[in-house]
């Protein structure tokens, strides 16, 4: 089996216990509507301006990554089969089945929210649908890769609830600020090419996180 | 080791005595009287402390980085014990650097805290550095606790581009080279110091990064100590 096959099967091996027993779908899922509930909680009476709605928006995706993102490795600790993960498949191989599952579960997690947002908040109009699309895409793909590492990390730790968020937080934050800026662009209509500069911190900020836990990874995960 | 030592001392001695008793002027006359900048006055004295003592915690930053690579590639934990021990001390650089600029903010500011781009930098460096000791003390065996915290400490290295070129630019800030700053260049800002300002701001600069250096053989000497009379207890 050549790297490209053993990656997909490793992607599905995982989709398929993912779908059996549904607990990282099933937890993120639950806090994007405890998390969103909160926030309507917290603003009843006022209407949020779009900006503070923008920005909200992204803390409930921190918030609930943080929740289910390391699922993906600590679930292989604790079933104790990350040993014959290693035996079996080289850790490129498994670097990026990982991260190819972490990013479709942060696209779902992100549409998930989009959705229950333009459902929930009359204010929450997204203007400008391309640069909405385009920072939602890459922000999905820029939260999987830093979370996929850190997980990776926080997997041979003891005290992995609470560490995962305090690991990820301050390198996620030149994303999040970029997110937020962004989405605020896309609220206020203005023309994509007004949004290019942010676009492209996202994209090198993807390309650098996944680029650099691909050179790392094997220190991560070789016991 | 003895000349770090002495060096240090006699330049830090200077920056403290030259950059608190120099007279400021309008019109400086000779070498012992500092120029008056308008706005900024005797609180211009703080970029002899402020900014060596900044321009310390990234040096011990890099050197905990630098370590922590040297352990990837060799498993030598004696280059974690460095790369800890810098780390600690850049954390308490970074304290320093964080009040004294904080205090500067305050008098020329208006407020301690004003998010500006280096603010935000500094605090997000802090964060790295307490999310690092916290990720070493939940890691059990040594190895895997030098390896997995010099992982983080490279991921959480990647991040600086965004900080030091990416957010100066999309943000308007107060430092000088920000956003918005007439006069800025970006990263690098450009010098316009009086002489014999500058004369001390690379004493302080020098003298603080010798203490860094006579502080962290200390450290790994204290640590190196303390593990031989562990061994010879048990």
């Amino acid at each position: 089996m050549n790297a490209l096959t053993q990656t997909a099967a490793l992607v599905a091996k995982d989709v398929r216990s993912e779908l059996r027993t549904r607990y990282a779908l099933n937890a993120l899922l639950m806090f994007v509507i405890t998390s969103v509930a909160t926030i309507l909680f917290a603003l009843r009476e006022d209407p949020a301006s779009p900006e503070v709605l923008g920005g909200m928006f992204w803390v409930v995706v921190f918030f609930s990554a943080m929740s289910g993102l390391s699922r993906i490795f600590v679930s292989e600790e604790e079933k104790g089969t990350a040993l014959t993960l290693q035996l079996i498949a080289r850790p490129t191989v498994v670097y990026f089945g990982k991260l190819l599952f972490n990013c479709g579960l942060t696209l779902i997690l992100t549409t998930a929210i989009t959705v229950l947002y333009v459902l929930i908040f009359p204010q929450f109009t997204v203007q400008s649908v391309p640069i909405f699309a385009a920072t939602v895409v890459l922000g999905s793909l820029g939260f999987a890769s830093a979370a996929t590492i850190i997980a990776a990390i926080i997997a041979k730790a003891n005290t992995r609830g609470t560490l995962y968020p305090v690991l990820s937080f301050p390198i996620l934050i030149p994303l999040l600020m970029t997110v937020m800026k962004s989405t605020a662009r896309a609220l206020a209509g203005e023309p994509l090419v007004s949004a290019l500069g942010e676009l492209q911190v996202l994209v090198s900020y993807v390309l650098i996180m996944t680029g650099g836990s691909f050179l790392l990874f094997d220190y991560v995960w070789k016991d | 080791m003895r000349a770090v030592k002495i060096l240090s001392v006699t330049l830090i001695t200077l920056v403290l005595i030259g950059g608190i008793a120099i007279p400021l002027s309008p019109v400086p006359q000779s070498w012992f009287e500092f120029p008056v900048i308008p706005g900024l006055e005797d609180k211009a004295r703080n970029i002899l402390f402020h900014v060596p003592i900044a321009w310390t915690t990234v040096l011990a930053f890099l050197v905990s980085l630098w370590y922590g690579i040297r352990y990837l590639r060799t498993k030598d934990l004696a280059y974690d014990l460095r790369s800890v021990s810098s780390a600690g001390l850049g954390l308490m650089f970074c304290i320093l650097a964080t009040i004294t600029g904080s205090l500067w903010a305050k008098f020329n500011w208006g407020s301690f805290w004003n998010w500006d781009p280096r603010e935000t930098s500094i605090f997000v460096l802090l964060l790295i550095y307490g999310a690092y000791f916290a990720l070493r003390s939940a890691l059990g065996s040594d190895e895997v606790r030098a390896r997995l915290s010099a992982v983080y400490a490279i991921i959480a290295g990647l991040t600086v581009p965004f900080f030091v070129f990416v957010l100066p630019r999309m943000v308007s800030g107060l430092h000088p080279g920000a956003k918005g700053d007439v006069e800025g260049s970006g990263p690098v800002v450009q010098f316009k110091m009086a002489p014999n300002m500058r004369v001390l701001f690379f004493a302080g600069l020098i003298g603080y990064s010798l203490l860094f250096v006579w502080l962290l053989n200390l450290r790994v000497r204290t640590a190196q100590l303390e593990e031989r009379a562990d061994g010879q207890s048990e």
